[in-house]
């Protein structure tokens, strides 16, 4: 019953992408929450380097003036959310955006300046290689991306877990700095889970059900330009049980029953 | 015989605080029907508490008490799973709702800008408004400026 289902989302998905066709542009999706310190050099070097991109700042719920920051510079359109919902909510906004608007593509990019922009149009060629999801991994080889005991234990067990799942080598699932083709952004506008973690995770179990073609691409990543990260050795115990409990739901979700409008 | 009393008393209060609910539409349909049928029960069992004892017996519990203890923590269950459910519903209708509402405003401020006439500014056009926005953004000049320049 629910493989019907997903056929039938399958031709809308392909009549979608008939209708939009490959001459659309890509959109870079920016997530913000409270970043007004280190978006203004983000949005200066996103469009600086790679000029034929459009950029979507999803403003989450911020309180430290960031939409108004990106309308200011003129260089980025804003949707502001009433209230903060995760980045899982504000990149289903980006990609609702992307499809209503056309776009062949959506990269999602984080808003402290981690990713160099330059690697985007490496990421879309990936899309135009013939996949679906590409993920800028941080430890494929390149870069020297580092992060300590318990949460790399973590991160290693949800990537081997995430590969076997989808049936690919992946080797950072929880990376923030993807892209996806036109076809897995219909996919994503309509289930893109919202909930903690789900943006990374549960996307890729979702994407992998739908029938997307996911691979990785390595990339380096940068010092954050702002902010503060957030790692602790009892938060990546804590982190690791609810990815453990996010992926297991995942797995476990029918894909059914989401059917609230 | 006072705590009889008590119980009926209390039975009751129930049963007509959930009528009255309903009737004020304080209280939706579907959340009521458990109370209902609570209130009722109780205030049966309450009247007539020989009926208890019976059922209790019959259904093997040694103490009626631990029959009403057992049906209670049933009911509450039911209850909280019925609620945790609809929370999650709501949480997720509105938090699409509050993108709904994010990209309506992206929507309507374009229109603005667009109908104000300075369409020049509509950053969905990047090839124009790159090299001003970029000077723009450090002087902290606004967009309605530089496209009247």
């Amino acid at each position: 019953m629910s493989g019907e289902q997903r056929s039938g989302a399958r031709d809308a998905l392909d009549s979608a992408l008939v209708k939009q066709g490959h001459g659309g542009r890509a959109l870079v999706v920016v997530p913000a929450w409270n970043e007004a310190e280190a978006l203004p050099a983000v949005l200066v070097e996103l469009s600086a380097k790679i000029p034929g991109v459009d950029v979507l700042v999803v403003d989450d719920g911020s309180t430290d003036g960031t939409a108004d920051l990106v309308r200011r510079s003129g260089t980025a359109s804003v949707v502001s959310l009433p209230f903060n919902v995760g980045v899982g909510g504000a990149m289903r906004a980006g990609f609702l955006y992307a499809e209503r608007n056309g776009y062949r593509a959506v990269v999602q990019c984080d808003a402290d300046g981690q990713h160099d922009p330059a690697d985007i149009a490496r990421l879309l060629a990936e899309l135009d290689a013939g996949l679906d999801v590409v993920i800028g991994a941080r430890f494929a080889g390149v870069g020297n991306y580092q992060v300590g005991g318990f949460r790399r234990i973590a991160m290693r067990f949800l990537a081997s877990s995430l590969s076997r799942i989808t049936g690919t080598r992946l080797t950072d699932v929880t990376s923030g700095f993807r892209a996806s083709s036109a076809r897995a952004v219909a996919v994503f506008a309509r289930e893109y889970p919202p909930e903690y973690l789900g943006d990374t995770i549960e996307s890729l179990v979702v994407a992998r059900r739908a029938g997307l073609s996911i691979g990785q691409l390595p990339v380096e990543l940068r010092e954050r330009q702002g902010g503060t990260p957030s790692q602790s050795s009892f938060k990546s115990v804590i982190y690791l049980g609810r990815a453990v409990l996010v992926l297991g739901l995942a797995v476990l979700h029918s894909g059914a029953g989401k059917d609230d409008a | 015989m006072t705590t009889t009393i008590i119980g009926v008393l209390a039975a009751f209060a129930v049963l007509v605080l959930t009528v009255e609910l309903l009737r004020r539409r304080a209280l939706r349909e579907k959340y009521a029907v458990i109370w209902l049928v609570v209130s009722l029960v109780a205030v049966v069992f309450t009247v007539f508490p020989g009926l208890l004892l019976r059922v209790s017996q019959r259904l093997g519990f040694q103490i009626p008490a631990n029959f009403v203890f057992a049906i209670a923590a049933l009911v509450l269950l039911v209850v909280g799973m019925q609620l945790s459910l609809e929370v999650g519903r709501l949480e997720d209708r509105s938090q699409r709702l509050a993108e709904e509402v994010g990209l309506l405003r992206h929507d309507i401020e374009q229109l603005r800008r667009e109908h104000a006439g300075s369409a020049p500014t509509d950053p969905a056009e990047p090839p124009d408004s790159l090299g001003d926005g970029g000077a723009g953004a450090d002087d902290g000049g606004d967009a309605g400026g530089s496209a009247s320049g």
